[in-house]
């Protein structure tokens, strides 16, 4: 138990993971499905640092910079695109937001 | 040769074919020129055929092609043109061609007039590969033609139900008994291996009786059926709502004959079985004695006709029964000739009284129509059997033939049989032509037909006459083929006692029936006379109650029946079945459409259920290409 | 022993804020919830010795990203409680954790087959932050160049959308027009 080993983080990532995916599915408000969103990718990351180091490859932690920096403007579209949803229909409950039915 | 038989052969589908280009055109007198012209070539043809094969004594065989290979069977479409078929050749020939002319006539006013040329030209067609053809495989395509045909010619005038339902009551009584038939033709070929009528006959006399016992037991079920014999009988007198032509030509001297030419045919195969001969005559006599009670009451002169058909079919079965199917033959060939004119005539009379058929409102009509008369009188007198016309000469033959094989009570049966034939048709010449003017006061004007009409149906009445002159030169040609028995009766005392006996008892019936029914006293009944309510006359106006006993026994159940398979078995079950199939593949595309409902949440929620289940797919996969050495180990040991 | 404590702390701690995160009606909990657990997670990175990559997750994640997201949060009404799916809860849990857990699986086959090798391998003596400039300027390079344009293109976007009365433009105008503008808006000011 002391030893902290690769396998602590995976299963750490693989909690964190469960919950950024029970946010995904549980949350009305699109505002807290982008923070869900941004849960998931955070675990990851830190999967991919912890393996990068116990196998010395620095493969892992590049990508993780590439998540990063993906992560980042993703979430300045999306807050662009909510806010200008926002201004048109004054809400944003994702039950409403149902035009592109099948 | 060969030319003359092709000739003879498709001449009548040519004019059924040409005349079918009209059948939805109004009349054009053409299409009954032209089939009665291509009758008459094909009337020349048989004539022709006929003298090579009196003069020469030879056949005229051909094979025009192959239909049927498939492994060991083998049937040909092959014609053959000997002493029987000539014969039958004949009688069908002359009495299409003299119907077909009197028809044009006859149709006069009739809208259907092309169709009807169409449907006839087609049955004369299906009648002559019937008696050329030299297999059992074209005979049956034959039988079937002429049932199809007669359908088509019963149900001419398909507006009116009854006429429909006597149709299908036709066909269907004839497909019942075809199934016997085409159980024989299986036993033949299952038997002899061949269908062709000279290799069969070859081959019989090897096989076992049992055999040849239901072979001809089967075969005999399918004449049963085409000829009317007892119990498939009712057809025939309800076939009368067809037009009158088609009862002469059908119903008097072709396609009921068909029975008795089958029977003729399998000579070789009756010969072996005398049994069942007996049989086939004894139920020939029994039809004979029945259909001659069942006319003597009824008020339809057609149906009494039919009747007499049916009379004297039965003993030509009679006949053919017991061996002498030459007598059998010629008297199919008279019968043919007096029947049709008196079947023409009929037609003739229900044309003046605008299609009255009860005698008993008609009534001197002698005064106005003397050709008609004269013609029924004579076909009349042909068929009680009075000599020197042709009835003597057949019928009279048939119960010699019954008195030397020492069968007296089919003797007896049909002696008396032969007064009653006697009375019942002068009763109707009685009705309609002498006594009292009854149809004037109820409406009716007659006139007589058209000339032509007439002069058309001469040769019949000429035949009539003479053909019993032509018995002996008959008899030498035609017995190169058929059995030669002579019925001589050894004591000419005998002999002379019968025959003139017979000539007795037969005038005196007929000297009745013009008294009974030429007196002042003939009214139109009305149900109240003591003589309708009598017990006899109410069981044969009813014709023994047989009708309603199919009617109520076999018909009912069976719509019942089929009813049930309707609406329980085919609707319920295999439409449902089918339906069900439709269904579920509709819901489930109802029920998935649900997915793409717009909402996000819910798409990711099934993002995540399909991501779940494409990793596990990797993972499986992954693992068993990982291990597949022993994944096939265990395969392998499960015998995969 | 320390990095166990390290560990084991950081690790209750990020799950708690992500917990909260995901399951709370206010809005404003799980923003600070959100920025409380990104900084959680940089404390991993430092203590696998991935320096820069902690450093930037604080400057990016709980910097940038954060700020944005606050900046949004004041368009909305943060008063009101956030309504929740009234899902199955158990199977939104199960299919959750299933997911999770393959996923794991998957990217650690190679690891337990020991198929994994080391394509870039750390350098002894020197430090991360120079190794990873190492790795990023030569092998890198052109991902490094594209996530330019690209975050170039997010921050554009990100303008237009969100920005408004984008039809007039400032520098482009001549000096006599902006005069012109300004006196129009005054007089609507003064009548």
């Amino acid at each position: 138990m002391m030893e902290i080993g690769l396998n602590h983080y995976l299963i750490l990532s693989t909690i964190l993971f469960s919950i950024g995916l029970i946010g995904v599915m549980r949350r009305k408000n699109l505002l807290m499905l982008f923070f869900a969103t941004e849960i998931l990718l955070n675990s990851v990351n830190i999967s991919f640092a912890a393996i990068s180091h116990y196998y010395g490859d620095l493969t892992g932690q590049m990508f993780a910079f590439f998540v990063i920096a993906i992560a980042a403007s993703e979430v300045a579209v999306g807050l662009g695109l909510l806010i200008v949803w926002h201004k048109r229909h004054n809400e944003i409950d994702l039950d409403l937001m149902s035009t592109m039915k099948g | 040769m060969e030319l003359l038989l092709y000739t003879a052969l498709f001449a009548p589908l040519v004019g059924s074919l040409f005349a079918a280009l009209f059948g939805a055109s109004p009349k054009t007198l053409l299409t009954g020129v032209v089939t009665s012209l291509l009758l008459g070539v094909s009337l020349v043809a048989s004539t022709i055929l006929l003298v090579f094969v009196i003069s020469s004594g030879q056949f005229v065989h051909v094979e025009m092609m192959t239909w049927i290979t498939a492994g060991d069977l083998y049937i040909p479409f092959g014609f053959i043109v000997d002493q029987i078929s000539v014969t039958m050749m004949m009688v069908v020939t002359l009495v299409s061609t003299v119907v077909h002319v009197y028809a044009i006539g006859y149709m006069d006013h009739d809208k259907g007039f092309n169709r009807f040329f169409s449907w006839l030209s087609a049955f004369v067609f299906s009648m002559m590969v019937l008696v050329m053809s030299d297999n059992f495989a074209g005979l049956f395509i034959g039988w079937e033609g002429v049932g199809l045909c007669s359908w088509g010619l019963i149900g001419f005038w398909y507006k009116k139900e009854s006429a429909t339902w006597a149709a299908n009551e036709a066909f269907i009584m004839n497909r019942i008994a075809d199934l016997g038939m085409l159980i024989g033709i299986f036993l033949i070929y299952w038997n002899t291996g061949t269908l062709q009528y000279h290799e069969a006959f070859a081959a019989m006399p090897a096989l076992e009786t049992a055999t040849l016992v239901w072979i001809g037991i089967f075969l005999f079920v399918g004449a049963m059926g085409k000829s009317a014999q007892f119990p498939l009988h009712t057809w025939l007198a309800d076939a009368m709502e067809g037009p009158t032509p088609v009862s002469a030509l059908i119903h008097a001297a072709t396609m009921v004959t068909a029975g008795v030419y089958l029977v003729v045919r399998s000579h070789e195969l009756y010969a072996l079985i005398p049994n069942v001969g007996l049989f086939i005559a004894s139920l020939g006599t029994f039809v004979a004695i029945f259909a001659a009670t069942m006319a003597l009451v009824n008020r339809d002169i057609k149906r009494v006709i039919a009747y007499s058909t049916l009379s004297q079919l039965g003993y030509m079965f009679a006949a053919a029964g017991l061996g002498a199917y030459w007598v059998a033959l010629f008297h199919l060939m008279a019968h043919a000739f007096f029947k049709a004119l008196l079947f023409l005539g009929a037609g003739n009379v229900m044309h003046a009284m605008s299609d009255e058929l009860d005698p008993f409102k008609m009534g001197a009509l002698g005064k106005t129509m003397k050709g008609t008369m004269i013609l029924m009188t004579l076909a009349s007198v042909a068929l009680a059997g009075i000599f020197p016309l042709a009835g003597f000469f057949s019928k009279d033959l048939i119960l010699e033939v019954a008195f030397i094989d020492g069968h007296y009570i089919i003797y007896t049966v049909l002696l008396l049989t032969a007064g009653l034939t006697a009375f019942y048709s002068f009763r109707i010449i009685a009705l309609i032509f002498h006594g009292e003017d009854r149809h004037t006061s109820l409406g009716f004007h007659p006139h007589e037909a058209y000339k032509f009409m007439l002069i058309a149906v001469t040769p019949l009445a000429i035949l009539a006459v003479i053909a019993g002159a032509l018995q002996g030169s008959y008899y030498e040609y035609v017995t190169l083929l058929l059995p030669s028995t002579e019925y001589h009766i050894h004591s000419s005392l005998v002999y002379w006692t019968m025959t003139i006996g017979t000539q007795l008892f037969v005038i005196a019936s007929i000297i009745f029936a013009y008294k009974k029914y030429m007196s002042k006293s003939v009214k139109v009944p009305d149900g109240t006379s003591a003589m309708e309510k009598s017990f006899f006359y109410k069981l044969l106006i009813n014709q023994y109650y047989i009708p309603y006993f199919y009617e109520e026994y076999l018909v009912k159940p069976y719509r019942e029946l089929s009813t049930v398979f309707w609406k329980q078995v085919d609707q319920k079950i295999v439409d449902a079945t089918v339906d069900s199939i439709a269904n579920v593949i509709y819901h489930t595309g109802e029920n998935t459409r649900n997915m793409q409902s717009g909402n996000l949440s819910t798409m990711l929620k099934w993002m995540v259920a399909g991501l779940v289940a494409l990793l596990s797919l990797a993972v499986v996969f992954g693992l068993a290409t990982r291990h597949s050495d022993e994944i096939m180990l265990i395969l392998s040991g499960l015998g995969v | 022993m320390f990095e166990a404590i390290a560990f084991y702390l950081f690790a209750f701690l990020t799950i708690v804020m992500f917990y909260i995160t995901v399951t709370t009606s206010q809005a404003l909990y799980a923003l600070s919830a959100l920025a409380a657990g990104m900084i959680f997670i940089s404390a991993f990175f430092f203590i696998l010795g991935a320096d820069f990559l902690g450093a930037v997750q604080i400057v990016v994640y709980s910097g940038a990203v954060m700020a944005l997201y606050a900046f949004g949060m004041m368009f909305f009404d943060t008063t009101r409680d956030v309504k929740e799916k009234k899902g199955n809860k158990y199977l939104i849990t199960g299919l959750a954790t299933l997911a999770a857990i393959l996923v794991v699986v998957i990217v650690s086959a190679p690891l337990i087959g020991e198929n994994i090798s080391a394509y870039y391998p750390m350098t002894e003596g020197a430090g991360n932050t120079q190794e990873i400039g190492m790795v990023l300027f030569t092998k890198y390079l052109v991902p490094f160049e594209l996530a330019a344009v690209m975050l170039l293109v997010a921050m554009i976007s990100g303008i237009v959308l969100a920005g408004k009365k984008m039809d007039l433009s400032l520098t482009l105008m001549s000096d006599r027009e902006i005069i012109e503008m300004r006196e129009e808006k005054n007089k609507k000011v003064l009548l």
